[in-house]
């Protein structure tokens, strides 16, 4: 059984995504996408101590919710695949500790919902597990501390930047079963355009969701109109405008049929988001919250997932470092 | 006529750093301590207590104007007490704003916390 | 990928957004020379109605203008300004309080010793180190002036 199909590309012969769940925060809440979430937490806190454990409690909550929407328990879920934006993944480590599940830990930055996903599918497709889970999470106050200035510091943010979504996701995968199949999976590249300005995240990112992109549709011979909706998360507004210009320059135009998850999950002019939303909980949570359920109903049929991370940190930032960046894809059709 | 100097003057020296902050790649960290450095030398050449005659806490507030007094105090404590001066009249001058960043920052930082956007 | 890495940066440039810079120059003009003036009516409290003299009614000025940064940045209220006036609340003296508070209150979280307290002047310290440093050459540069009998 072959199922690698280039260099970047896989077949998944038979798996899908059997149940997902999304937990997002306050302003995530007074979005445009409101409705779609599971959860929207009354307050950035949710009744713990640090946001560090609320981020966690968002990743525990979450999986959970996904579990007992179809009835399963934390007992049925054989491998468990979940990263953060904190150092050490502490996020997932610290939330998922207690859920008995075996547990690989990744980092993919913002990609990590869509490497989750790579990962979890490719494991059940292969025999390896029945059951697997994807989860992820970020949080604005926990995102803040870690990369860029104190809450209340009055530092004033540039265009360019993108907000960081509070916002936890997590899908479940299941062999044979599911009205999502997760179809193909493309594999990114790190791409390092020489880009050094960390507050230009979509900027940077792009080059990343244009190699893939077109890995994806080199390798499995398809053009854009093979998808319903193309995703990018999270390019923002300027990225994923470069995104379209970079393609539209090799004659392949994605623009009828592209959106990118920081584009939607606020209302970029009136909450005041710049760019717009960034963060392993955005793509994590417009996905897991308001993507795949549409699926479910069959609004769209063939969706492209494109997560897209930033690898950097805020010590390779301070010593002058350029941005590496990645972006994963998953191809998801409903089930016949 | 103070009250009109000191805005324009302090308003002046923030739009400054504003260009700087918008059309460089400084950040407001290395702008503050380049004003603060600014502030020393003019204050080392005398050339900035003509600003503070002038405008007075439209530059004095500003962080050049701690920079001011740091160089004057280090200035005068050489004039008083020889070498060991330079070292001790700076913090001296200042030790007024520092300590109270110091006690007040410790106090409100133990009092307030920080809330989500 | 049609653009080399430099190519790539140019038109990157091109694509990103300029800040508002006139915008951002009228709030910092503003609410920069604001608080100098409130400051000036503090030096005049001090200094005409409390007798004080220049020299010290300049440093309780200074107390009083990084007490209000240090108080507004813990009811939250600094770092909301700061959003729109910038660099009009970052130069005056009432922004190195909110330097020193804003990460004191934020890595509280982290203990009162190795969180408030040594997190405190991570983002102001630079300005005391090179301050005091750039004083120090100063204090020195006039005493070997007055070694070789120069006049100040």
């Amino acid at each position: 059984m072959n199922n690698k199909l280039g260099k970047q590309t896989v077949k998944i012969n038979d798996v899908g995504i059997i149940s997902s769940a999304a937990i997002v925060g306050e302003k995530e809440g007074e979005g445009p996408l409101a409705d779609s979430f599971d959860i929207v937490l009354p307050d950035n806190e949710w009744n713990e101590k640090t946001w560090e454990k609320t981020e966690s409690k968002m990743q525990r909550e979450a999986v959970k919710l996904s579990l007992t929407k179809i009835g399963l328990t934390t007992e049925n879920v054989d491998r468990i695949f979940s990263g953060d934006l904190l150092n050490q993944c502490i996020g997932a480590a610290f939330g998922l500790r207690d859920l008995d599940i075996p547990y690989y830990g990744i980092y993919g930055a913002c990609s990590t919902m869509v490497e989750g996903i790579s990962l979890a599918a490719q494991v059940v497709d292969g025999g390896f597990a029945d059951i697997a889970a994807a989860v992820t999470s970020s949080h604005f106050c926990t995102a803040e501390r870690q990369y860029r200035n104190p809450l209340e510091y009055g530092g004033q943010r540039t265009p360019s930047a993108q907000w960081t979504v509070t916002g936890a996701g997590s899908a479940i995968l299941k062999k044979g079963e599911g009205d999502v199949k997760v179809t193909h999976i493309t594999a990114g590249k790190i791409v390092d355009m020489g880009v050094k300005d960390a507050n230009n995240m979509g900027g940077a990112m792009a080059p990343a969701a244009y190699s893939t992109l077109k890995a994806h549709f080199k390798e499995l011979n398809i053009s854009p109109s093979e998808y319903d909706l193309i995703v990018t998360g999270d390019l923002g507004k300027i990225g994923a405008e470069i995104l379209v210009e970079l393609l539209q320059k090799d004659g392949i135009d994605i623009s009828p049929n592209y959106k990118d998850c920081g584009c939607m999950i606020y209302n970029i002019e009136e909450q005041d988001v710049h760019a717009g939303a960034s963060g392993c909980g955005c793509i994590g949570s417009v996905l897991c919250g308001h993507l795949l359920p549409l699926m479910r109903k069959k609004e769209i049929k063939r969706l492209l997932a494109v997560g897209t991370g930033a690898l950097l940190s805020p010590t390779s930032t301070l010593q002058g470092e350029t941005v590496p960046t990645i972006a994963h894809a998953v191809s998801l059709k409903t089930r016949e | 006529m103070t009250y009109l100097n000191a805005f324009w003057v302090g308003g002046l020296i923030c739009v400054v750093a504003q260009i700087l902050i918008d059309k460089t790649k400084l950040t407001p960290g290395r702008i503050l301590v380049t004003f603060v450095v600014i502030g020393v030398i003019l204050g080392g050449l005398g050339i900035y207590d003509k600003l503070v005659e002038f405008a007075g806490a439209g530059a004095t507030v500003p962080i050049v104007g701690f920079g001011n007094v740091l160089a004057k105090g280090a200035i005068k404590a050489v004039g008083e007490k020889g070498l060991l001066g330079a070292l001790l009249g700076g913090a001296q001058a200042a030790a007024g704003g520092i300590s109270a960043s110091i006690v007040f920052g410790f106090l409100i930082a133990l009092i307030f916390n920080p809330k989500s956007k | 990928m049609q653009y080399s890495k430099k190519e790539y940066l140019d038109y990157l440039n091109q694509k990103s957004p300029n800040s508002t810079i006139i915008k951002d120059m009228v709030c910092a003009f503003l609410v920069g020379g604001i608080i100098c003036v409130i400051g000036q009516a503090f030096y005049d409290l001090y200094n005409k109605a409390l007798g004080m003299d220049e020299e010290t009614a300049r440093t309780a000025v200074s107390v009083t203008m990084v007490f209000l940064g240090a108080f507004l940045t813990g009811i939250n209220v600094y770092g909301k300004i700061a959003k729109y006036a910038g660099a009009g609340t970052l130069v005056p003296i009432t922004g190195f309080a909110n330097a020193i508070v804003s990460p004191a209150m934020e890595f509280k979280k982290e203990g009162l010793v190795l969180g408030l307290a040594a997190k405190m002047f991570v983002i102001a310290g630079p300005v005391l180190v090179y301050g005091i440093t750039a004083s120090a050459f100063v204090g020195m540069i006039y005493y070997i002036i007055g070694l070789m009998g120069g006049s100040i």
